[in-house]
């Protein structure tokens, strides 16, 4: 233990110099600091393609921090489009930027996306003392006064958090979003303490970033955006059965750079489907608020690609696109 | 009753022959991390964290060895503040102040001494306060909106202008290139690019650690360039470390107040270490009042800022825990290592996981104790790291900023950016304008538009919103006081000679 200890220290010696590890491992960009969902699903996919032995090397994780995810793009795109050791974490935040036209005129077919297996359902929370306790109560509160709801999240300005509410609004009939007050803070924790503290009259957010909360009576959830309720959350209502139509999860999953070949594709599908199914994944899935929500290879492509035509098309008509 | 009983699982769990030995790794490998110019805890922490993964350690041995490393970095970063006249981590900018003067005098061992007995005093303290008051004090939280926030801003800038400089005029200047410097990148409200030129490097604005490395690091580096090898400011000489017993009785009552001010910067999630050394530094002194010394070498202008930055490192553990709000930047790293770990931090972490919370609370005990032994008698072993010639050091020095800086965000763009804050700061050196202001400027100003920006959107831009509750009136008339007072004080009292260097 302790000779294996001081291998550990020699290594880190060598990266605390900066230098990232093997030629041979397998890299993991999480564009974003660590402590995000990027560097969670780096860190936790990583963790048990190893465990499983999917991969015979650790997996290194690099934190790329920059332009919410558009400076690794342009590194995998620009530097490293033919590497067949890297796997980048993205997101729903990732396809909306790129929707957005947020990457500096990146588009999203300049990589490709190789799965997801998990998704982070989106949720509407109020303060446990708050007088809405559906989601037709702040609807109907909106719709009377704009102005008597602020919402708090964890994205930015038109960001994938400040469209959740906009697309249950739309739902709802209400097409003045432009009088919606949203303010973006420093992630959903955050968020959460602004609304309990009574300086904004609603959340939104993703699952993940409520679980800690619920136990102990803060916050109400009052709608979950899932086409059903989620397991081990059972008393929360969905939005689609309040009468409002709207699904917006936050997928966790990994693209990889265009030019690799596509056996290669093909086989880091074929390894994220096996973390996909195993009982390490199930748990950490249970341990963070995760939805089982997997698609890998050519379906998971055809999703995305999909999606950020959505996204498009709807950020024009709410008007947040730039 | 119930506290100790906790507390004997923790250290039932932590005082493990296997735990001690990697309390002890993480806080030697802490304070050499933290004694290195440009590397912080925060990416300390964040290099050293797969080395959880490659020995398999369980939830509570990862934490004992993270949080080490975080304390020891906490210590460590004192070290070249003093030594060097360069923080080796942000929290540190603050000793540098007092510090360096102090060295400069022949003092070097009993700053050294001094601060190590400071940082073991608010650590202790801090990590007594959490175990005591986290589950309360996670609520403070709750009470800072945007306009609190924005008033607590602003009391620091307010206060900016008397510190570093004898000249509050050039203190203000530096101050608002600072605040201009970040403004550059993305603007959240409505995810614009400013001044960015288009170039995704800047989208997030600038990094605090590349603006410290360049402002400090660099600019010394080109002034030893112009001097050509000679009289260097650095080299500062360690003969004999003895306590200084009469320093450290004299500064016992600052060290109590550094510490409880620092406490409390922590717990405010997104303050940390930073701000809680240069509120206890800024108390103290207004304390002290202008025939403290404080700038010139005084005791308690070194004791203040280290207790209260290592206090300050405590505290930010309490809002991470209780809340999984990161207090710091550190806390945030932190944060990342227990999820991986299947922890997920939050107000029932305190009762689902005992035995994880009392045991990373006694290992924080453990490690404030190793620290301080390792810190105390043993200093010279990390000093003679730092004390080769500057012929020497320099080169290594600068190799570390790339390095350290390269690491962050793995892009040549960065080192760039450092090299030309090097340039600014031998600029700003050579026309006596103070660099501190500039670095908490940049460190401040995007927090605190951040929170103007959010306040004028709940309120519907009316400005009243921002005096709308009692804490924040509190800040704003502090805010006034702090900034108007030093004006009438400088008429009627002689500044005392501020240290320019």
């Amino acid at each position: 233990m302790t000779k294996r200890f001081f291998k550990a220290l020699a290594t880190s010696a060598v990266l605390s110099v900066g230098i990232a590890g093997g030629a041979t491992a397998a890299e993991c960009i999480a564009p974003a600091n660590p402590g995000g969902g990027w560097d969670f699903t780096c860190r936790q996919i990583g963790k048990i393609l190893f465990d499983i032995g999917a991969v015979d090397k650790p997996v290194q994780v690099t934190n790329m921090p920059g332009a919410g995810g558009g400076l690794a793009y342009g590194n995998v795109v620009n530097e490293r489009g033919s590497d067949e050791d890297l796997i980048v974490a993205a997101s729903s935040a990732t396809t909306t930027r790129l929707a957005q036209n947020a990457y500096a005129g990146m588009t999203a077919d300049q990589v490709r996306f190789v799965g997801a297996i998990g998704a982070d359902p989106g949720v509407i929370v109020v303060a446990a003392d708050s007088d809405y306790q559906t989601l037709g109560d702040l609807v109907e509160a909106i719709k009377a006064d704009p102005g008597s709801v602020a919402f708090a999240g964890g994205s930015a300005v038109g960001g994938f958090d400040h469209l959740k509410p906009l697309m249950i609004l739309k739902e709802g009939g209400f097409t003045d979003i432009t009088k919606v007050k949203y303010i973006g803070v420093d992630g959903g924790a955050d968020a959460i303490t602004q609304t309990v503290g009574g300086f904004t009259q609603a959340m939104t957010g993703d699952m993940s970033e409520v679980v800690s909360f619920l136990s102990n009576g803060d916050i109400r959830v009052i709608a979950v955006l899932t086409d059903e309720r989620v397991p081990g959350f059972d008393d929360i209502p969905t939005a689609k059965e309040q009468g409002y139509d709207v699904v917006a999860v936050n997928w966790r999953g990994l693209y990889v750079p265009k030019d690799i070949s596509d056996a290669k594709f093909d086989e880091w599908a074929g390894k994220l489907q096996q973390v996909a199914d195993s009982p390490e994944w199930a748990q950490a899935m249970k341990d963070n608020g995760l939805a089982p929500f997997t698609k890998v290879g050519g379906d998971f492509q055809a999703y995305v690609d999909g999606l950020v035509a959505d996204i498009a098309t709807m950020s024009k008509e709410l008007g947040v696109t730039q | 009753m119930d506290i100790l009983a906790n507390l004997a699982i923790g250290f039932g769990v932590a005082l493990s022959p296997y735990t001690l030995f990697l309390a002890i790794c993480g806080c030697f490998l802490g304070t050499i991390i933290g004694a290195l110019p440009g590397l912080g805890p925060s990416n300390g922490v964040a290099i050293l964290i797969p080395i959880t993964f490659t020995l398999g350690l369980d939830a509570t041995s990862a934490l004992v060895l993270m949080t080490s490393v975080y304390y020891g970095a906490m210590y460590g970063g004192r070290i070249s503040s003093i030594l060097l006249n360069i923080p080796g981590d942000e929290p540190a900018l603050m000793t540098t102040l007092d510090g360096y003067p102090m060295a400069k005098q022949g003092r070097a061992g009993d700053a050294l001494v001094l601060s190590g007995v400071a940082s073991f005093v608010g650590a202790l303290l801090a990590t007594i306060g959490l175990m005591l008051l986290a589950p309360t004090l996670a609520r403070v939280a709750f009470y800072f909106g945007p306009a609190e926030y924005f008033a607590l801003y602003l009391l620091a800038f307010c206060t900016l202008g008397g510190m570093a400089s004898n000249n509050q005029a050039k203190a203000a200047l530096a101050a608002c290139i600072g605040l201009g410097i970040a403004m550059i990148g993305v603007d959240s409200s409505s995810g614009l690019p400013r001044l960015t030129g288009g170039n995704l490097h800047l989208f997030d604005g600038i990094d605090f650690l590349v603006a410290i490395v360049g402002l400090f690091a660099i600019a010394e580096v080109f002034f030893f360039i112009e001097s050509h090898g000679k009289g260097s400011s650095i080299g500062v000489k360690l003969e004999k470390v003895t306590i200084p017993w009469k320093d450290i009785m004299a500064t016992k009552w600052t060290m109590l107040r550094a510490s409880g001010v620092g406490f409390i910067a922590g717990i405010l999630p997104g303050a940390g270490a930073s701000l809680g050394s240069f509120l206890a530094y800024m108390t103290e002194k207004s304390v002290a009042g202008p025939n403290g010394g404080f700038g010139t070498g005084a005791p308690k202008g070194i004791a203040a800022p280290e207790a209260g930055n290592n206090a300050a490192a405590g505290g930010a553990l309490v809002p991470m825990l209780t809340l999984g709000v990161p207090g710091s930047g550190t806390t945030a790293v932190l944060l990342a290592l227990l999820m991986t770990l299947n922890i997920t931090p939050g107000p029932t972490l305190f009762t689902e996981r005992a035995d994880v919370v009392w045991g990373l609370i006694a290992s924080l005990l453990i490690a404030n104790v190793v620290l301080l032994l390792m810190n105390v008698p043993m200093v010279k072993i990390f000093v003679k790291i730092l004390m080769v010639p500057a012929w020497v050091l320099l080169p290594g020095v600068t190799m570390i900023s790339f390095v350290g800086i390269y690491s962050l965000s793995g892009s040549y763009f960065d080192l760039l950016l450092m090299i030309g804050f090097g340039i600014l700061g031998y600029f700003l050196r050579k026309l006596d304008v103070p660099t501190v202001p500039v670095i908490l400027g940049i460190l401040l100003g995007g927090n605190m538009e951040d929170a103007l920006r959010r306040a004028m959107t709940l309120s519907d831009g009316d400005p009243m919103y921002l005096f709308s509750s009692p804490i924040a009136i509190g800040f704003w008339v502090a805010a006034i006081a702090g900034f108007v007072a030093p004006m009438f004080l400088r008429g009627i009292l002689k500044k005392p000679e501020a240290h320019e260097d």
